[in-house]
């Protein structure tokens, strides 16, 4: 285990994704956040957070490559302080 | 600028959220009222128009949009209108000056999800408030705060317009929103509709704008729609984007479906077209020629030898085109003094560009703050 975020985590129910050039827009409808998803691979990786039991799992299926993995986990610490993605 | 900041200024397919004025119709007449509001306009979208709308929303992923006016709840379908945006996942935010926000009106707020409710105040006291908005107005919004409190809401929010006459209460702002548990949202006083007319007595002096920058740099939870980001160019730069939006990733929808830059530049000038044009909405935000033209890269002009042009993007559109000023050079409140020495050559200008206005033929008291 490397990172702060242990265990199996997901997309929030409650949050859409639009796509955008630069990555995509996170809404969350409870609590009314917008959040800027800066990487079309940080999407990706947050969409397939649900398919796998830990965020190394993840970031091993993803197409990210491993030394750039600290930094995309950073960006996930900071997406689950804003509540775009959730423990499972 | 990031690569996030550039592509933002290169527009979206769809914007980030809009403002929605849905009537021009308002029991009140504030003195700064950026659309001139007061009497309705017969030619206001119908209930149907305006659902279309929403479907084009929702099909553009438009995740909410921010409802005013005038008062918007006068509207007979405001609710029906609500309810239809929150359910196809358009969350509503809506301003209001409270009026009519009763206790059990406060208690279906209450139990509507995706909704959130913005009053706006003037000031921390009433003499403050009412000098700007109207005699009783004050106590008006007060006691709507008072029925979301009661009903347990949430955190709704209290929306101020900054001025010379209230930057000295934001502590009091402040301690009046921790009251309440509600957020404190402070915004931009714009020289637009009848703001025009009272910019020149109402927008803050130099001094309490630095004051106004720190106060804002020690509370990073102020929501301020990023309005102030031409205090950037005193420091460091202030939490948001720090660009702006107009035609870019925000826009505003007028209450007879014209289609504006901002909510700030309602004028033919920064129209870009009607939803009831053929292709709607849509059409208008992908193909206007004038939002296309807001989304090519921008001179600098006359600030380009200004070493805080970066911090300050040349500031406000809306602010420059009301007072005069050239778009291509500095805001009025420029931090630096260069937009005071431009206004000394703009008040020469034969006179203030003007847009729709339907303002009531007599208006409330005007008193002055002393």
């Amino acid at each position: 285990m490397r990172g702060l975020l242990t265990g199996a985590w997901e997309l929030d129910p409650q949050v859409a994704l639009r796509p955008e050039p630069f990555g995509a827009l996170a809404y969350h409808y409870g609590n009314r956040r917008l959040t800027f998803l800066r990487s079309s691979d940080l999407v990706d990786l947050v969409r397939s957070l649900g398919d796998h039991a830990s965020v190394d799992d993840a970031l091993a299926a993803s197409a990210i490559a491993a030394d750039k993995w600290p930094s995309y986990e950073r960006a996930l610490e900071s997406l689950a302080g804003s509540e775009v993605i959730r423990p499972r | 600028m990031s690569r996030l900041t550039d592509e933002l200024k290169q527009g979206l397919d769809a914007p980030i959220c809009l403002t929605w004025e849905l009537t021009y119709g308002c029991n009140l007449a504030c003195i700064h009222c950026l659309s001139s509001s007061g009497r309705r306009d017969p030619r206001e979208l119908s209930t149907v128009e305006a659902k279309r709308v929403i479907d084009e929303l929702r099909a553009m992923q438009v995740f909410y949009v921010n409802i005013g006016g005038g008062e918007p709840t006068i509207r007979s379908d405001f609710y029906e209108l609500v309810d239809y945006a929150v359910g196809n996942g358009v969350g509503v935010k809506f301003s209001t000056n409270g009026s009519t926000i009763n206790s059990e009106r406060a208690r279906r707020l209450a139990a509507t999800d995706y909704l959130d409710v913005q009053i706006s105040i003037d000031g921390a006291t009433a003499a403050t408030n009412d000098a700007v908005r109207g005699d009783g107005s004050y106590a008006m919004a007060r006691q709507a705060m008072d029925h979301l409190a009661a009903a347990n809401f949430g955190p709704f929010k209290i929306s101020v317009v900054i001025t010379r006459h209230n930057l000295a209460e934001l502590d009091a702002l402040q301690a009046l929103a921790d009251g309440y548990g509600a957020q404190l949202r402070l915004t931009r006083l714009r020289p637009s509709g009848r703001g025009a007319d009272t910019w020149d007595e109402l927008h803050p002096t130099a001094d309490q704008q630095i004051e106004l920058y720190h106060w804002l740099l020690d509370h990073p939870n102020t929501l301020t729609g990023d309005s102030f980001f031409h205090l950037s160019a005193l420091g460091e730069a202030l939490p948001g984007l720090n660009l702006c939006g107009a035609g870019r990733v925000v826009c505003l929808i007028d209450p007879v479906g014209d289609v504006y830059a901002c909510p700030f530049v309602l004028h033919p000038e920064f129209r870009a077209g009607s939803v009831r044009d053929p292709g709607g909405f849509t059409h208008v935000w992908r193909g206007s020629d004038l939002f296309r033209s807001l989304r090519e890269p921008e001179s600098a002009g006359a600030c380009a030898s200004c070493g805080s042009y970066d911090a300050c993007q040349g500031g406000c559109m809306a602010a420059k085109f009301f007072t005069g000023l050239p778009l291509d050079g500095p805001d009025p409140e420029c931090v630096k003094g260069h937009g005071e020495l431009a206004l000394v050559g703009a008040t020469a200008a034969p006179s203030v560009p003007r847009g729709p206005d339907h303002s009531v033929p007599v208006r409330l008291s005007r008193r002055r703050v002393s």
